[in-house]
């Protein structure tokens, strides 16, 4: 009996049951995914959307690149086992810095395509989003131009129609100067749509919008005019290289654009300034991410105790100090004696750093610090410089004793003790935190790098990691790209205005006269003051100086320290600078610090940048499923 | 123990049956033949060799009708050698390169141009192309620790097309790769410098070499302005 009821039971479910629509039957709606319309219905549900396309934006040197992304071009050596290639590798191959993320822009398109055709949310919100995303894809196809030329511009979301034949899809490059020309016109269209004076600096707002500007419009004018140096990187379809004649008009926008923001209409910026010790507040400028750092206009966010956290210290720390130093992390970046060298007396004039005295005798100083004294007070807020402090504790960079003879007496392990000539009692002879060849971990240049490195407990440990911000856009760099605009445009006391701010703020209180004002003043400028955030590549690439300063010769160190402060100095090889204590008893200048160029043994290339380099290859299977894209020029 | 023995004895038929079976099933229908052509040659001026730079002077090879087309992408060696190992076809062989140290013919609409090849054997072929510069009757020797040189320097292109020289150097390695970035010690002198191109004389002082060999290999090179590329005269091995 019992069976017979749960056959008739279940007889009646399936005719209940059976009785809905097929279509009823089969369109159930998810319940763990949002469909377009609800995802587009709730400000914050579109904000986490909004979030995602925020975190895919690329940048040439960041944090999420990992450390490698800030070495190479001769202005630091990598002291990593696996990763010496920049060093010792002549050439760059033509794929590198290659970019072709079309589903990020396709993503951006969409949101762009969703986020008007949204009925729930408020038009304020609608506005600010669309503003936001036209920013991103903005700013994206503006670094895709930086590494690739023209690229197809595509501001719609494609569709395929399933017809069997997809090669209406196929879109050409466009022009280079048409990129520049949309991300300006773009920045034009949304700077208004975007906040003022926003305190929330990880979001776009109108002043990003305009140092995005200003930035692409000062690229695209120096291609303009440097393009002219090199001939034969063009298209014939203008993909690669921009008329002479327009450069002019690009430094005008770049001029107008720099000066809104300078001017205040995009909110209240400034230089940082909020610490008295000069070099202090110059490391802390990249490292204070509070509303009173008035210098930050768009950055990279992190946070602790989030995914979002980076390793930048952990890597990069000086290894006596570091957290993870026995684990294999630390001290990879070590600026070079090129790099170091280049910033300025306080006078203005230019000089190497001094190991020796005018008729070749070594100079012994009493301090470590000594031979650095008297510099551009961005060099010890850049660079951790022997006999400096990080972390309230100083670093120990010296790579052993040298004898009245020259010779060395060093250790390759430094807590290996040596008992020096005509003494009994074995001492330290090389420094923790190195300088010897080979040591990886530890610096083999003699410096480690200081911008972005955090002093918060806990920063350099693989378990908590640092949420510092990489700044994109900063107020500094818009001062620069106006003075260069100003200088190109011939108002060089404008120029001479605009620059000798930015070099006030880092101890250069003299000012330079307008004459003083030359292209190499600027190359020099922005080397110094922007160095490792990401701008040396793209520099001397629309200067058109890469392949006169990386030309594949070998560096000589007469010639390092010679014509400091020159655009087309050389830079194929990253020199070391090596702290020795003097050993001689007998001598007044017992242990005092006599320093060498070295050039770090394991630096065996020298940089060659081709005319191919220029422009960065597109893949041979992008080129054979789009035939209408042409190659980029000499690969 | 018997079954023991029947088990192991199991197990090696199971294998040898496995193995007879991979064998039988692996059929040639999937193992292609390798390419086997080979296409070599050299880049001449009127006969004459052309020495380039290592690594520097590529070229394409395209073969069509096989739906994607993308190139094979190649350099000529420092001799201006060639060699591809390629299956029988028809190929198209182009320098799409403009920094190359000579003039690639190029079609009326300002594309580099090709030549078609059509393969069926191994096949030999010398590309002939105008060089902006050729290095004439140099003579290198060495002694008492030095390298010294004596050149002429040819300009082949006069036309429109015609380039200056940025400068001539003589290189020393201690391997057969002599180039700009492949030295250990060089002597240069400014195009705008030289007093006669028909005489030009370079010494170079030979550094102390690591470890200790007894031979030294030289040539001398021009850099063409603009395009930054080189010729070269042969590579010379020279007894110290």
């Amino acid at each position: 009996m019992k069976k017979y009821i749960s056959i008739l039971l279940i007889t009646l479910v399936m005719g209940v049951g059976g009785c809905s629509k097929d279509s009823e039957f089969l369109d159930i709606s998810p319940t763990s995914i949002l469909n377009t319309q609800q995802a587009f219905s709730d400000p914050a549900q579109v904000l986490s959307i909004l979030a995602d396309l925020y975190t895919r934006q690329l940048d040439f040197t960041s944090f999420n690149n990992g450390w490698t992304s800030f070495v190479d071009f001769g202005e630091s050596f990598p002291s990593d086992g696996g990763a010496y290639g920049s060093v010792q590798n002549n050439t760059w191959n033509y794929d590198s810095w290659r970019t072709w993320d079309y589903a990020y822009i396709r993503d951006l398109n969409l949101f762009i395509r969703r986020d008007s055709a949204s009925t729930a949310l408020s038009s304020t919100d609608k506005t600010r989003f669309m503003a936001e995303a036209r920013f991103l894809r903005a700013n994206y196809y503006f670094e895709m131009t930086k590494r690739m030329g023209g690229v197809p511009l595509i501001l719609e979301p494609l569709l395929y129609d399933f017809n069997g034949d997809p090669s209406y899809l196929r879109k050409p490059r466009a022009k280079e100067s048409e990129m520049y020309d949309f991300v300006i016109s773009e920045a034009e269209a949304i700077k208004n749509l975007l906040p003022a004076n926003l305190i929330d600096r990880s979001r776009a707002s109108r002043a990003a919008a305009l140092a995005m500007e200003a930035r692409a419009a000062l690229y695209a004018g120096s291609i303009a005019k440097y393009g002219a140096n090199t001939a034969v990187v063009k298209t014939t379809g203008d993909e690669v290289g921009i008329p002479a004649s327009k450069a002019n008009a690009y430094y005008q926008i770049a001029l107008k654009a720099a000066q809104e923001i300078i001017g205040g209409t995009a909110g209240g910026y400034s230089l940082y300034k909020n610490k008295p010790d000069l070099s202090e507040n110059f490391a802390n400028l990249f490292l204070d991410k509070e509303a009173n750092n008035k210098e930050s206009i768009f950055i990279e966010d992190y946070k602790v105790k989030t995914a979002k956290v980076h390793a930048f210290t952990t890597n990069n720390q000086p290894f006596s100090s570091g957290e993870e130093s026995a684990n294999g992390d630390a001290g990879r970046i070590n600026p070079s004696l090129n790099f170091v060298q280049t910033f300025e007396k306080l006078n203005n004039t230019y000089a190497p750093i001094a190991t020796q005295d005018a008729s070749g005798n070594p100079i012994y100083y009493d301090n470590q610090t000594d031979i650095f004294a008297g510099r551009d007070a961005r060099l010890a807020g850049t660079v951790i410089l022997p006999g400096t402090s990080f972390k309230g504790q100083q670093v120990d960079i010296w790579a052993g004793y040298k004898l009245v003879d020259g010779k060395v007496i060093t250790n390759q392990d430094a807590s290996k003790l040596t008992a020096l000539p005509g003494t009994s009692s074995p001492v330290q002879v090389l420094g923790k935190d190195g300088p010897y060849n080979g040591n990886a971990n530890r610096t083999q240049s003699g410096f480690y790098i200081r911008k972005y490195l955090d002093p918060t407990p806990g920063a350099g440990s693989r378990g908590t990691n640092s949420s510092t911000a990489f700044i994109r856009y900063r107020y500094a760099e818009v001062l620069l790209n106006a003075a260069e605009a100003a200088f190109e445009l011939g108002q060089t006391a404008m120029s001479a205005d605009l620059i000798n701010q930015v070099r006030a703020r880092a101890g250069l209180i003299i000012p330079l006269k307008t004459s003083e004002i030359t292209f190499d003043k600027i190359v020099h400028e922005r080397r110094v003051e922007l160095a490792f955030e990401g701008h040396f590549l793209y520099d001397m690439k629309r200067w058109r100086l890469a392949h006169i300063i990386w030309d594949g010769t070998k560096l000589s160190s007469d010639e390092l320290v010679s014509n400091i402060g020159k655009s087309t100095k050389r830079n194929t090889q990253p020199f070391g600078l090596w702290p020795y204590k003097y050993y001689n008893p007998s001598s007044p200048n017992n242990g005092k610090w006599v320093y060498d160029v070295v050039l770090p043994n394991l630096v065996t290339g020298a940089r060659n940048f081709q005319f191919g380099n220029y422009y960065t290859s597109i893949d041979n299977n992008v080129i054979a499923a789009n035939p209408k894209l042409v190659q980029n020029p000499n690969q | 123990m018997k079954t023991l023995k029947n088990k192991v004895v199991k197990i090696h038929i199971f294998l040898l049956f496995s193995i007879l079976t991979t064998t039988l099933l692996s059929c040639e229908k999937d193992n292609f033949a390798p390419p086997s052509l080979t296409l070599s040659g050299k880049l001449v001026y009127k006969g004459e060799p052309l020495q380039v730079e290592y690594n520097q002077v590529p070229f394409q090879i395209y073969q069509y009708g096989f739906g994607k087309i993308g190139p094979i992408s190649q350099v000529f060696a420092p001799e201006g050698t060639y060699s591809s190992l390629l299956f029988a076809g028809d190929y198209k062989l182009t320098v799409s390169n403009a920094t190359v140290p000579f003039r690639w013919p190029q079609t009326v609409a300002g594309k580099p141009d090709s030549l078609t090849i059509n393969l069926t054997s191994d096949k030999t072929m010398d590309i002939e192309v105008i060089p902006y510069f050729m290095v004439r009757d140099s003579k290198i020797v060495s002694a008492s620790g030095n390298v010294s040189s004596s050149f002429k320097v040819e300009k082949i292109i006069n036309d429109a097309n015609a380039k200056s020289i940025s400068k001539v150097v003589l290189f020393i390695n201690k391997t057969q790769f002599v180039s700009n970035t492949d030295n250990i010690g060089s002597t240069s002198l400014n195009g705008n410098d030289i007093v006669n191109i028909n005489n030009i004389n370079l010494a170079v002082k030979i550094p102390t070499l690591v470890p200790v060999q007894n031979y030294i290999f030289a040539r001398v090179g021009v850099q063409i302005a603009g395009l930054n590329s080189w010729v070269f005269s042969p590579v010379q091995k020279l007894n110290l």
